[in-house]
């Protein structure tokens, strides 16, 4: 791509946002970098100047937050100078007992994932709607694409997230406008690291996840399962009788 | 900081593995706690980058482990004087993927890309370039040290300068490196100029050597199945950084070896029929332009090629001898190894040079360097180690501590008599597996 972009990162200290921003910084894209952890978050923009960004930006914020949002987000828009894509990858992938014991927790949970998350799509639709063209990316999972007891909150707030992103997708079809739903399997993260097993042959790393976003997002995809055979994966799991279904403990 | 216990970390040669108590700070930031957290789990740690060391210089058996790969952040990079800092936990191949684009390659490289920065340092690691560049210690201008006592320090030969010289080839010892500062080289092309020449005994290897000073890269393979008036013959590689060809970087992945082979691919009968192929191959002759990665890295385009020698695993063994003795002790070393009848997959042999390393237990001296590696036959195996190493103790050598993991004490102690100023500025929450072998009393 030889034209340099603007883009938004929301959750750039999330594994997956940070190696996707590694590739456009080798292209010498500007970035607005947007997380909580403002000491990560420098160090990430260090990383990416050194790579060769352009410009790098950086705002610690609370992204499950949308106090003000609009404002926010004109805010950032005005820094970058407009924007080329926006790239939504904030998520907290929570504790199911504890979201069914904890009200609390459950609605954190749904206003991370979910509820703040389709305001600051919304945003970036109207964005892009007023400029003709744009790049929407959202992280969503493959969680959401059956509810499993293990996971039912998490995955709920997700499938909302995908559906949102799927209508999107379709209200933009024919135009300059893109929207991906990018649905990824198992990765070894920070958010993942408690969980035994992960050099299996299910789990990606971050880079190769962000290398399949990179190939959908010039692809103007607007669904991914990534790697890829998750696709075939979920399509099992969906499809799978609820006898069986109900015996298993995934 | 979640600290996990990990049953099955392994050592590169695969001899050595076994449970450590192991945490994976995502920031330089928390590499406190992870130390503090590992060692209050494992009473001692050890940072640990991505486990190319062959024996137990990078494992800490039953203790904890500080693993860096998550400090994999540049933190500046200068385009104009190829001065770059980064994390410690970066690798070789994540510098060169940013570095090679815009001309500049590491100074020093080992033969394969996948070391962290922190790891070329604690192993003051070494390349073809030795003997006109020196060791990779050479090039680095400074660091940051975490210690127990201290925090975060920085250490370069104006600030720390003790604790600088001792962390250089110090083998993680002196506190976890959070990051690394080096001066990098600038490359006109991502192509190398080489030329291939087999030669037929010793004698060619060292006149070859002699004659090839001026090449920036020198390193020869030697077909240790060769006796009598063949003894020492092989071929030499020498190259030069290309003065056009383009800056491609190398290309990620490559196959990976999927299972381990129940007895191991590599025995004498396969070696020997590999000695002859390689020698024979119209490659043994090759004189023309050549990629960096298949020039530098040829093993990294089969990833867990050290999967090839089976279960039981391999030793790899390497010394360092002397300009005086470097002959004599070079012929009796592979008069051993051919009369043994053990094969020696890889046996690289190359001259080092007179470049001092500000590291106080660096391994390379002005001489020459073998390696060899054997599949893990265990006794056998062993007895064959220590027959070579009484040739190299004789010739006033030592051996590298990142490699075999038996090393044995007297012959570290012998090798590295200033080990005690490395015991005494240890930081006390950091061990290894290596380090309690040579320092424990008889």
């Amino acid at each position: 791509m030889a034209t340099k972009r603007r883009i938004l990162v929301l959750g750039a200290t999330s594994a997956i946002a940070e190696r996707w921003c590694r590739l456009r910084a080798a292209a010498g894209d500007t970035l607005l970098l947007v997380a909580r952890d403002g000491e990560k978050l420098t160090a990430i923009a260090d990383d990416l100047k050194a790579r060769g960004a352009g410009e790098v930006h950086t705002a610690t914020e609370d992204l499950a937050d949308t106090d003000g949002a609009d404002g926010r987000f004109s805010g950032w828009v005005q820094t970058l100078g407009g924007v080329d894509i926006v790239f939504l990858a904030y998520g907290i992938l929570g504790d199911q007992a504890e979201a069914q014991r904890d009200t609390d927790a459950l609605l954190r949970g749904v206003q991370a994932n979910f509820t703040s998350a389709i305001v600051w799509c919304e945003l970036a639709a109207r964005a892009f709607d007023l400029a003709g063209a744009g790049t929407l990316v959202g992280i969503s999972s493959v969680a959401g694409d059956r509810g499993r007891r293990t996971n039912y909150a998490y995955g709920a707030a997700k499938a909302g997230l995908s559906t949102y992103l799927e209508g999107m997708a379709h209200r933009f079809a024919g135009t300059e406008i893109t929207v991906v739903c990018v649905k990824p399997g198992f990765v070894a993260t920070p958010m993942t690291a408690h969980i035994d097993g992960r050099d299996g042959p299910l789990w990606a790393t971050p880079e190769q996840v962000a290398e399949d976003i990179e190939k959908a997002v010039e692809k103007k995809k607007p669904e991914i399962y990534t790697r890829w055979f998750w696709r075939f994966v979920m399509l099992i799991i969906r499809h799978l009788p609820r006898p069986i279904f109900n015996k298993m403990k995934i | 900081m979640s600290v996990r216990d990990d049953s099955g970390v392994l050592a590169w040669g695969r001899v050595h593995r076994g449970r450590h108590q192991v945490a994976e700070p995502a920031t330089r930031g928390e590499v406190g706690a992870a130390v503090r957290e590992t060692a209050a789990a494992g009473g001692t740690t050890l940072g640990h980058g991505l486990g190319r060391s062959y024996g137990d210089s990078g494992l800490n058996l039953g203790g904890g482990l500080v693993r860096t790969t998550g400090l994999d952040r540049l933190i500046a990079f200068d385009r104009e004087t190829g001065l770059l800092r980064a994390d410690a936990g970066v690798s070789l191949d994540a510098v060169l993927r940013v570095a090679v684009p815009t001309g500049w390659f590491v100074p020093v490289t080992p033969g394969t890309k996948f070391v962290t920065l922190g790891g070329a340092v604690a192993n003051d690691v070494h390349g073809k370039n030795h003997h006109l560049a020196g060791s990779f210690g050479c090039h680095v201008s400074r660091f940051g040290l975490w210690r127990s006592d201290r925090g975060e320090i920085q250490c370069s030969v104006e600030d720390n300068a003790d604790l600088f010289a001792l962390t250089i080839g110090g083998l993680g010892l002196t506190g976890v490196i959070t990051w690394v500062e080096l001066r990098l080289e600038r490359i006109a092309s991502a192509m190398l100029d080489v030329e291939n020449l087999p030669f037929d005994d010793l004698d060619g290897f060292f006149s070859l050597a002699e004659r090839s000073e001026s090449w920036p890269f020198t390193v020869a393979w030697v077909d240790t199945l060769a006796r009598g008036a063949g003894l020492g013959r092989g071929i030499f590689s020498r190259g030069r950084w290309a003065q056009t060809g383009g800056l491609e970087p190398h290309r990620p992945g490559g196959p990976r070896l999927p299972v381990t082979p129940p007895g191991g691919l590599l025995n004498s009968v396969t070696v020997g029929a590999f000695n002859r192929l390689y020698r024979a191959r119209p490659g043994a002759r090759f004189h023309g332009r050549q990629h960096y990665d298949p020039f530098f890295y040829p093993l990294d385009r089969l990833r867990d090629w050290n999967r090839m020698y089976g279960p039981r695993g391999f030793y790899q063994w390497q010394c360092a001898v002397p300009v005086a003795t470097m002959r004599e002790a070079t012929r009796t070393l592979l008069d051993t190894v051919a009369a043994s009848g053990d094969a020696s997959f890889l046996a690289v042999l190359k001259t080092f040079g007179d470049v001092p390393s500000p590291g106080v237990l660096s391994f390379p001296m002005p001489g020459a360097t073998l390696a060899l590696d054997f599949a893990n036959r265990g006794q056998d195996t062993l007895s064959l180690l220590a027959r070579l190493d009484r040739v190299v103790a004789e010739a006033g050598g030592r051996l590298y501590p990142a490699k075999d993991g038996r090393l044995p004490q007297a012959m570290f102690r012998a090798g590295f008599p200033r080990w005690t100023e490395l015991e005494a500025a240890r930081d006390p929450l950091l061990m290894s597996s290596f380090w309690r072998r040579m320092t424990e009393e008889a």
